[in-house]
């Protein structure tokens, strides 16, 4: 079948400022990112959507010991974006060198940052950011 | 379906090797056939857990390769099985499923790995594969990081304060470290203290150093048999009472990460095919690759209530000696954790406790034995029931 929106659709969307995902004509609900069928009833009657690009932070956590190709200090998060799924992104705009006071609950928009390929990643890649707002 | 029982077992030791991942897998296995009264040419099937061999050592198909080491006949299927640090225990499950369902009467089953040959840059990196590559892995995540976020959220959910729960975590450590002094194949055998984990650096706030198992080179197998051959070989038979396996997509569709779904469900599988309940269960080897992760596995299992986990540390509880000992071999903490071999150690552990040959670790009278292996970002968990 025809994929509604590949990783490679929902990156160029992140680069021009858009947040895309699905939305279920099934159920209703939102999938982001996207995948082949709806993630909450696994319908495949979906059409691409934009999404606000706003959210909260649930969890967090200041990465110290980075993976090769990072450098640390950075933040990682996973935020509810306003319409229901969970997104990872690097939160944006602090100082994670200092201690990072308590961000869970803070309101963020959904921003992006362009990787460029190294080994094993099968090209560019583009990474979600939080701003806090 | 027929009974499986489990004939043998073998492990090497854990911590840093100059054995290739074939040789170890070839020690323990050996030592698994050796007690199991059988030869090499006796096993009709090899499946081999086994991660990052690929770019531990740049081998691929490992698995022919270690049935050729070991004298196994040409017409034995030897098949690699890898789900992330679970890969051992999905290797035991499918070669219990062969053996159950009549088609095998003896089949070899493990893992090995050889992580310290990548060094700690490309370790993290490697590890961190078991994540989304395209939705997690462009944000640098880690596996120590997935967890940290996992135990902030268990802070907020619960309503413990960060400080509380940092303390408990740490007992985790001091405790699995206490164990792992007590087993000679452990890579660490030296206590801890509380104020060891919270004085060490930070791997991923909040996780410290000492809140992270290591990277570590091992093997580990286990030979099963059908219940009639089982009796032939041996007259002290472990059998596998139940199996479970379950799969959940990347973290952030996962929501709510201080609950592991797959864990839920694996273990409901294996505690229905058993006919026990958690309550049932003698003594546990789970997946403590962090210390938030062993207190949110012992939740999983129904060792504990959601939230209570971390309250039953600090009371001692999952201590050898308590209500429920979990990890007596010193888990992934101190034991170590070389990710494609970890579920067989945990199975050789369990065999040991049921067999009685822990000696000072050694959970008295136990009769039924756990395993509880977590691959990926929870994604892949496997369990299984042992009992004598
Ligand atoms: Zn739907």
């Amino acid at each position: 079948m025809t994929y509604p929106l590949t990783h490679r659709q929902y990156y160029e969307g992140l680069k021009a400022g858009k947040l895309l995902g699905l939305k279920c004509k099934n159920c209703g609900s939102y999938t982001v990112p996207p995948k082949i069928c709806c993630a909450e009833c696994g319908g495949t009657d979906v059409e691409v959507a934009q999404l606000s690009g706003r959210g909260e932070i649930r969890t967090f956590t200041v990465i110290r010991v980075a993976p090769e190709g990072f450098k640390a200090p950075y933040i990682v998060a996973l935020a509810e974006l306003e319409e229901g799924p969970w997104l990872m992104g690097n939160v944006d705009g602090l100082d994670p060198a200092n201690t990072v006071e308590d961000i869970t609950g803070k309101k963020v928009k959904v921003g992006h940052r362009v990787i460029p390929p190294t080994n094993y990643t099968a090209g560019e890649g583009v990474a979600v950011t939080f701003l806090l707002e | 379906m027929r009974r499986v029982a489990v004939v043998g077992v073998g492990m090497t030791k854990f911590g840093s090797s100059d054995k290739s991942q074939v040789e170890m897998f070839s020690d323990a296995a050996m030592e698994a056939i050796n007690e199991s009264n059988i030869r090499a040419k006796d096993i009709q099937a090899l499946f081999l857990g086994n991660g990052l061999g690929d770019f531990e050592e740049g081998q691929m198909n490992m698995a022919p390769m270690c049935a050729a080491e070991l004298g196994m006949p040409m017409d034995a299927p030897a098949t690699r099985v890898e789900g992330a640090c679970a890969s051992a225990s999905v290797a035991i499950r499918d070669a219990f499923m062969w053996v159950a369902s009549g088609f095998y009467d003896i089949v070899l089953a493990g893992g090995t790995e050889r992580a310290t040959a990548m060094g700690t840059p490309l370790a993290t990196r490697t590890f961190a594969m078991g994540s989304d590559s395209k939705y997690e892995g462009f944000n640098g995540i880690t596996f120590p990081g997935a967890f940290a976020m996992v135990a902030r959220l268990y802070a907020n959910k619960y309503g413990i304060s960060l400080e509380k729960l940092k303390e408990r975590m740490a007992m985790v450590a001091v405790k699995n470290h206490k164990n792992g002094v007590k087993n000679p194949l452990a890579q660490f055998q030296k206590e801890i203290t509380v104020e060891t984990v919270l004085n060490s650096f930070i791997v991923a706030d909040p996780l410290q150093l000492f809140d992270c198992c290591p990277f570590s080179d091992g093997a580990a197998a286990i030979v099963l048999a059908s219940e009639e051959v089982a009796k032939r070989l041996t007259d002290k038979p472990v059998y596998i009472l139940g199996v479970g396996q379950a799969s959940n997509g990347p973290l952030y569709r996962q929501k709510d990460i201080t609950r592991i779904r797959a864990r839920e469900a694996a273990a409901a599988q294996a505690y229905k095919m058993a006919g026990l309940t958690p309550a049932d269960i003698d003594v546990c080897e789970l997946h403590d690759c962090f210390t938030i992760a062993e207190i949110v596995a012992s939740e999983g299992l129904g060792f504990f209530a959601f939230g209570k986990g971390s309250e039953a540390v600090e009371k001692g509880e999952t201590a050898i000696g308590g209500r429920i000992p979990i990890n007596p071999s010193g888990g992934l903490k101190a034991k170590g954790h070389p990710i494609g071999a970890t579920g067989a150690a945990q199975a050789y552990e369990i065999v040991k406790q049921l067999r009685g040959e822990c000696g000072d670790r050694q959970v008295k009278g136990a009769r039924v034995g756990m395993t509880d292996t977590l691959g990926g970002d929870f994604a892949t968990v496997v369990n299984i029931i042992y009992g004598i």
